[in-house]
C-alpha cells in the first residue's frame, strides 16, 4: 500500500488506515445528502475499479493489449441475467451464479488467448477489438431461431442479490438508519473490491507477476528463463476475464436490466483508458483512474447543460456528444503529454521516457 | 449460378471500396509501421462533405448533369479529408514516432472519438441522404434476362476503383514521389541521408491514403444511397481486414485482399442463410418440422451476421498466416 500510504510511522499508517475505512463507510450517506443517484454512480464507479484492475492484469502486468475486454464484462453479465431473471424462468442464487459466470469468462478469455498467443502489440489489439465486436454481434442475433439472448430488447427483471429474505435492493431500517438498495450494493461492492485489490496486490510480487512482467519486458528472454510463455498469457487472459465476469455479474444485478447496448466498443476503450489514464500497471494508479473517468463524466453530465443554458439560453450541444469530445480530447493529450499515466509504475516511466523498446 | 453472379457483382463493388480503403491503411503502415487507427472516420468524413456538396446543389437548382454534382462532390470533400489526413499525422503520429505502440494506438482512438462527434455536431445524428439525381441503369450480365445485374453505379465504383490504384501504382513505382516513400519505409534514416525530407514524404503518405478515403466516401454514399456520423468505424475495420488478409505494407495485398474481403463477404451473407436453413433437418426432428411449417426461413444464421465475417477474416489471417497472402511476415513485431 505504499503509494498512497507510505508513512514512515506505523502509527499514522494506522490512523490514515482508520480515516480512510471511516471515509469509505459514511461516503453513501453524505451521498444520499447530495441526491441517491450519487450512490448509484458511486456503484458502477466501483464496478469500473473492477474492471479496470481486471484489464489491468492483462495490459499492465503482461502487456497484452486488449481492445475487446467488455466482451468479457458482457458475458458475466448475460450469465447472471440468463440464470437469474424471468427470461428462461431460472432464479439462481447469486452465491451459485458469480462463480458461474466468472468461469464461463475465464473460458472466453482463454478462447480467445489459445488463437493470439503469437501476436502482441496492436495486431492483438485489434483482434481482440473483432473478438468483442463478434460477441456483441452475437448478443444482438441470438433471438433466432431459439431466443436465447432476447436479441437487441435485452433482459429485464433480473433478479437482485438475495441471502434467503434478505435482499439487496429493498430499503431497510436497521437501528434507526435508512440502508436503501444502492447504499446496500455500495457495501457489498467495496468489500468485493477490497478483496480484488488484495488479490492484485499479492498477484503483483508473486511468481506469476514477476513472470508476467518479464513477458511484458521482453518474451523470447523470459522463455529463456523457463517461464512458460504460453500459460503464463493464457493465465493472463483468463484471470482479468474471470474479473470482468464477476463485474458483469455484479452490472446485471444491480441495474436489472441489460443489453448489447451496454457492451459496446467505446465501453472497452473508455476501461482501456482508465487503465492507461492512471497508470498501467500500478494498481493505485488503476483504481485513480477509474475513478476519475468514472466521476469526472458524471460531473460533466449535471454542469454542462445548465452552463450552456445560462450561457446561450439553450442547450446548444448534447452534454453527452461533449463528454465524449472531451474523453477523445484527453486521451490524445493524455498519450502526448504524459503517456505514463497519471501516477505511473516504476518501470513504466523508465520505459517511457527511454522510448520505443523495439 | 445466377445468385452466385449476382453476389459475385455486389462483392466486387463492395470489395473496390474495401480496396481503396486498405490502401490507405497498407500506405500508411508500409511508410511507419504504425496502424492508422482513425482511418474509417476520414472515410466518414469525405462521404458526410460530399453529400452535403451534393445536397446543397441539388437544392439549389444548379441545372448541372448528375455526374457533374457527384464529382463536384468529390472534388471537395478530397482536399478536405487531405487536410484531416495531414492533420491526424501532425498531432496523434508525429510526435509519437518513437514512442512504444500503444501510444499512437491510443492517440488514434481518441482523434476517432473526437472525430465522430465533431461531425455529429455538424451533421446531426441523422444520416445523410443521397438525393435521388443519378438514374440507376441496370445490365444484363448473361443472357438470362431473370439473371444477375450490374448497374452503372456498380461500373462506375469498380471502375474508378481501378483507375486509381492503377494510379497509386504508377505515382509509387514511376514518379520522385515515389522513390522517396519507398526508400523511407525501407529506412528513415538512410532516406534521410538522401536529402528525403523524411517529415514531408510521410504527411503526403497520409494525405494521399485520406484523398483515396475520400473518393471512397463518396462511393459508399453514392453506393448505400446514405451517410452517417458512425459509418466509418466498421467500415474502417474491414478495410483493414482487407490489408492484413492481404499482407499490409503490400499495396497489391490491400487490392487483393480488399476484392477478395468484399467477395467473401458478399458470398457468405448471400448464402449462409441457405446453409443453416434449418428446415433441411425438418426429417430429423419434428419440432423443427413443425417450425418449418409455418416459417420456412428459419435458419441459426441469417443475414444478419454478415458484419462477422470480416472479423473472422480478420481473426483467422492473423493466426493462420500472419503475413497475409502477398505479405512479410509481421504481426508478431511489438
Amino acid at each position: 500500500m505504499h503509494a498512497l500510504i507510505d508513512v514512515k510511522h506505523p502509527a499514522v499508517a494506522k490512523i490514515g488506515v482508520v480515516l480512510i475505512a471511516v471515509a469509505l463507510a459514511v461516503l453513501p450517506f453524505a451521498l444520499v445528502g447530495i441526491g441517491t443517484a450519487w450512490v448509484r454512480i458511486t456503484n458502477l464507479a466501483i464496478l469500473y475499479v473492477l474492471l479496470s484492475l481486471g484489464l489491468n492484469i492483462v495490459v499492465g502486468f503482461a502487456g497484452l493489449l486488449d481492445l475487446g475486454y467488455i466482451a468479457f464484462y458482457a458475458v458475466g453479465a448475460y450469465t447472471y441475467a440468463l440464470l437469474a431473471s424471468p427470461h428462461f424462468g431460472l432464479h439462481w442464487p447469486f452465491w451459485v451464479i458469480l462463480p458461474i459466470g466468472a468461469l464461463v469468462a475465464c473460458f472466453f478469455g482463454v478462447l480467445l488467448g489459445t488463437p493470439t498467443l503469437k501476436l502482441r502489440g496492436d495486431y492483438l489489439a485489434i483482434v481482440t477489438l473483432g473478438f468483442g465486436e463478434i460477441v456483441r454481434i452475437f448478443l444482438n442475433n441470438l433471438s433466432l431461431p431459439v431466443n436465447i439472448t432476447n436479441g437487441a430488447q435485452g433482459i429485464a427483471g433480473i433478479d437482485p442479490f438475495r441471502f434467503g429474505t434478505f435482499s439487496f435492493a429493498t430499503t431497510q431500517r436497521v437501528a434507526g438508519v435508512t440502508f436503501s438498495g444502492p447504499v446496500k450494493y455500495y457495501y457489498l461492492l467495496l468489500i468485493i473490491v477490497l478483496v480484488v485489490i488484495v488479490i492484485n496486490l499479492r498477484l503483483q510480487d508473486s511468481r506469476i507477476g514477476r513472470a508476467w512482467e518479464a513477458i511484458r519486458e521482453d518474451e523470447i528472454a523470459a522463455r529463456a528463463m523457463g517461464i512458460n510463455t504460453r500459460n503464463m498469457k493464457l493465465l493472463a487472459f483468463a484471470m482479468g476475464a474471470s474479473f470482468g465476469g464477476v463485474a458483469g455479474g455484479m452490472f446485471s444485478a444491480i441495474q436489472g436490466f441489460i443489453s448489447p447496448e451496454s457492451f459496446v466498443l467505446v465501453e472497452s476503450v473508455n476501461i482501456l483508458a482508465m487503465v492507461v489514464l492512471g497508470g498501467m500497471g500500478n494498481i493505485w494508479g488503476v483504481i485513480l483512474g477509474a475513478l476519475l473517468l468514472s466521476f469526472v463524466p458524471e460531473v460533466l453530465r449535471y454542469t454542462v447543460g445548465p452552463v450552456q443554458q445560462s450561457l446561450f439560453g439553450r442547450t446548444l450541444i448534447d452534454p453527452e456528444v461533449i463528454r465524449m469530445l472531451l474523453f477523445g480530447i484527453t486521451l490524445v493529450a493524455m498519450m502526448l503529454f504524459r503517456p505514463a499515466g497519471i501516477l505511473p509504475s516504476a518501470l513504466r516511466k523508465r520505459e517511457l521516457e527511454s522510448g520505443r523498446t523495439t | 449460378m445466377d445468385i452466385f453472379l449476382q453476389q459475385l457483382v455486389n462483392g466486387l463493388t463492395l470489395g473496390s471500396v474495401y480496396a481503396i480503403v486498405a490502401l490507405g491503411y497498407t500506405m500508411v503502415y508500409g511508410i511507419i509501421q504504425l496502424i492508422n487507427f482513425a482511418h474509417g472516420e476520414v472515410v466518414m468524413i469525405g462521404a458526410m462533405v460530399s453529400l452535403s456538396v451534393i445536397n446543397a446543389l441539388v437544392g439549389a437548382h444548379v441545372g448541372w448533369p448528375p455526374l457533374a454534382i457527384v464529382l463536384c462532390g468529390g472534388v471537395i470533400a478530397i482536399p478536405v479529408c487531405m487536410g484531416v489526413g495531414y492533420a491526424l499525422e501532425r498531432v496523434a503520429y508525429r510526435p509519437l514516432r518513437r514512442a512504444p505502440r500503444l501510444a499512437p494506438l491510443i492517440t488514434a482512438i481518441g482523434l476517432s472519438i473526437v472525430l465522430q462527434h465533431v461531425a455529429l455536431i455538424i451533421w446531426t445524428r441523422n444520416p445523410l441522404a443521397f438525393p435521388q439525381i443519378i438514374d440507376v441503369v441496370s445490365y444484363h450480365v448473361t443472357s438470362n434476362p431473370d439473371g444477375a445485374r450490374i448497374t452503372n453505379v456498380q461500373v462506375a465504383i469498380i471502375g474508378i476503383s481501378i483507375a486509381m490504384m492503377g494510379g497509386l501504382v504508377a505515382l509509387i513505382y514511376r514518379t520522385k514521389l515515389g522513390i522517396a516513400m519507398r526508400a523511407t519505409s525501407q529506412s528513415q534514416e538512410i532516406a534521410g541521408l538522401m536529402g528525403i525530407d523524411i517529415n514531408r514524404v510521410i504527411a503526403l503518405t497520409f494525405a494521399i491514403g485520406a484523398g483515396l478515403a475520400a473518393v471512397a466516401g463518396v462511393m459508399v454514399g453514392t453506393y448505400y444511397g446514405i451517410a452517417t456520423y458512425q459509418m466509418g468505424f466498421i467500415l474502417g475495420l474491414k478495410a483493414f481486414s482487407a490489408a492484413v488478409l492481404g499482407g499490409i505494407g503490400n499495396i497489391g495485398g490491400a487490392m487483393l485482399g480488399g476484392l477478395l474481403l468484399g467477395i467473401i463477404e458478399a458470398l457468405g451473407a448471400g448464402y449462409v442463410g441457405d446453409l443453416t436453413n434449418l428446415c433441411q433437418l425438418s426429417s430429423w426432428s419434428t419440432a423443427i418440422a413443425e417450425r418449418c411449417a409455418s416459417d420456412p426461413n428459419l435458419t441459426l444464421f441469417g443475414s444478419n451476421y454478415q458484419d462477422v465475417f470480416a472479423f473472422f477474416v480478420l481473426i483467422g489471417v492473423l493466426v493462420f498466416r500472419p503475413s497475409g497472402l502477398l505479405g512479410e511476415r509481421v504481426s508478431d513485431r511489438a
